[in-house]
């Protein structure tokens, strides 16, 4: 760290001290591998702007040491993963004797854009990444499904997402989405658990403020399957709105719950506009 | 220890946390250097431990090592359970004697790094880490 | 742990004669310290990669000696000197007695 930059930081440190309420996100830039420039700060999406001006990564909210760990692909432990699903790809698995790269030839890079539209209502349903995972090992593979949060789901979850990173995040809610959309939207804004906090509460009404220790970001979900430190491997969405609630001490929703689909869309609505980060490394 | 309002401002200030801070190194921590010097003085010299002042986890907390002229370079946990973290031993194709690796901090502590140098010298620097403990995050 | 242990190395491919380079590596590895104990209370066993090392044609570069408090999936970050073409050879070793093993080739000129 140089020299400007430890006073910079012993700065904020002094202001985390005496005013906690100041301190927002940082004003540093992302850019990875020295070549995508990522859209981490923009106005938010229409149907935001009652409430909020503008949106931020959650890796604007990070500290230095955390930030550089996901600007160099070399640095990031999530990529690790990544080249595990690589292989994952290409291996047969299931009944069929087929791989992912028996009917997807060209390799994972012909998902590009695919998870910045994730979730979506296909056939009725809505369908997130894990989903379509799933049903394509059964249907085309004759494979067992993957658990939601085990490592092989998350890292073709990653791998797939890694394929749309540095474009913007763009997840339709009108037409077919729109009554899931709506569910989602009134769990974002419903008190749970003992201590009565509905995901607005921290995200919304007090991003930027410290709960206890914890830098609150507006929890935006363009980056996961996201690298946390505190488990060091990837972590699902849904995992980590499993976390958030049981942290309001309240009975959970499962993962891959109809509950948790509908809070995923709406949630990643918030973050239309943002890069998709994917995988980041968080905390 | 007491802080007074004073030093936690000075604190913020980083430059002095060093000094204001002097956790003391664990017997072991102790044994552990002596075992490396074989009970020779530790010096001050050029050795440069950087690690952040916050963690935000710490489970992965990024350091730097680096001691010009160096044959190796051990680093100490002084405030973890076991504190050995790793040794760098430098070869003839090293194209520094520095290193950066990430570590496990139970809490927060002293991290300290001891370089033998190729003359048979030892030095020493150490640095506090303040490790936070998280509301959801942490 | 020998399955799904898997390294990524970065080396520049080219650089030139005597130069000095930068290297970063990383293996997944879960680092079970011997610290942490399992639900029912019984010490979870120590479980780790112990040394480093990366040998350029046969010379040390690096050579480190690894306790528990190193991060699961360990990183090391390096300078190394380049004064031939040739191959860097990275070693990690495990507890178990696994070795795993990666090479990349660079060309000075």
């Amino acid at each position: 760290m140089n020299a400007a930059k430890k006073l910079a930081s012993a700065c904020a440190l002094a202001a985390f001290v005496t005013t906690p309420a100041l301190a927002g996100p940082d004003d540093d830039n992302l850019m990875i591998n020295d070549e995508i420039n990522m859209v981490t700060e923009t106005a938010a999406p229409a149907h935001l702007q009652d409430v909020l001006d503008t949106i931020y990564s959650g890796w604007r909210f990070r500290t230095d040491e955390t930030q550089a760990l996901q600007i160099d692909d070399f640095e990031n432990p999530a990529m690790i993963f990544v080249d595990q699903a690589l292989d994952l790809f290409n291996t047969v698995d299931g009944t069929e004797g087929k791989s992912c790269a028996s009917c997807h030839e060209n390799g994972p890079e012909q998902f590009a854009g695919l998870s910045a539209s994730m979730p979506k209502v296909i056939d009725g349903k809505l369908t997130t990444m894990e989903d379509l995972l799933n049903g394509h090992r059964a249907a085309a593979m004759g494979a067992e499904p993957w658990k939601w949060s085990g490592a092989n789901m998350q890292a073709m979850v990653a791998l797939i997402g890694l394929q749309s990173r540095g474009m913007p995040m763009d997840v339709a809610i009108d037409g077919e989405a729109a009554p899931f959309w709506e569910k989602g939207k009134e769990m974002y804004y419903t008190r749970y658990g003992q201590l009565e906090l509905s995901c607005a509460n921290c995200h919304e009404d007090s991003y930027g403020m410290m709960i206890r220790a914890d830098h609150l970001s507006q929890g935006q979900i363009n980056g996961f399957p996201t690298y946390r430190l505190k488990q060091a491997k990837l972590i699902s969405r849904h995992n980590r709105f499993r976390g958030c609630i049981r942290d309001t001490r309240a009975h959970t929703f499962a993962e891959g719950s109809d509950e948790f689909r509908a809070l995923e869309l709406y949630v990643a609505s918030r973050s239309n506009g943002l890069s998709v980060e994917t995988p980041a490394v968080r905390q | 220890m007491q802080l007074t309002r004073r030093d936690t401002l000075a604190l913020g200030l980083g430059a002095a946390a060093l000094t204001l801070l002097p956790f003391r190194a664990s017997a072991s921590v102790e044994d552990k250097i002596s075992a490396f010097t074989g009970g020779a003085t530790v010096g001050e010299g050029d050795i440069t431990l950087t690690a952040p002042e916050i963690a935000e986890n710490g489970n992965t907390v990024p350091i730097e090592v680096e001691a010009p002229g160096a044959v190796s370079i051990m680093v100490l946990a002084a405030g973890n359970p076991n504190p050995d973290v790793a040794t760098f031993n430098f070869g003839p194709l090293a194209g520094s004697h520095a290193a950066s690796t990430r570590i496990r901090l139970a809490g927060t502590q002293d991290v300290v790094a001891v370089a033998k140098l190729a003359d048979g010298s030892f030095i020493q620097a150490s640095s506090t880490v303040k490790v936070t403990i998280g509301g959801c995050g942490g | 742990m020998a399955s799904g242990v898997k390294p990524r190395v970065k080396v520049p491919k080219k650089a030139s004669a005597g130069d000095t380079i930068t290297i970063k590596t990383l293996i997944s590895h879960k680092m079970e310290s011997g610290q942490r104990k399992d639900k029912s209370g019984n010490v979870i066993p120590r479980s780790i990669i112990n040394r480093f090392t990366c040998e350029f044609n046969g010379e040390t570069v690096i050579d480190v000696n690894i306790e528990p408090a190193i991060s699961t999936n360990p990183f090391f970050e390096f300078e190394a000197k380049v004064p031939e073409s040739g191959e860097f050879v990275f070693t990690w070793y495990d507890d178990d007695g696994d070795v795993y093993t990666t090479s990349k080739k660079i060309e000075a000129s």
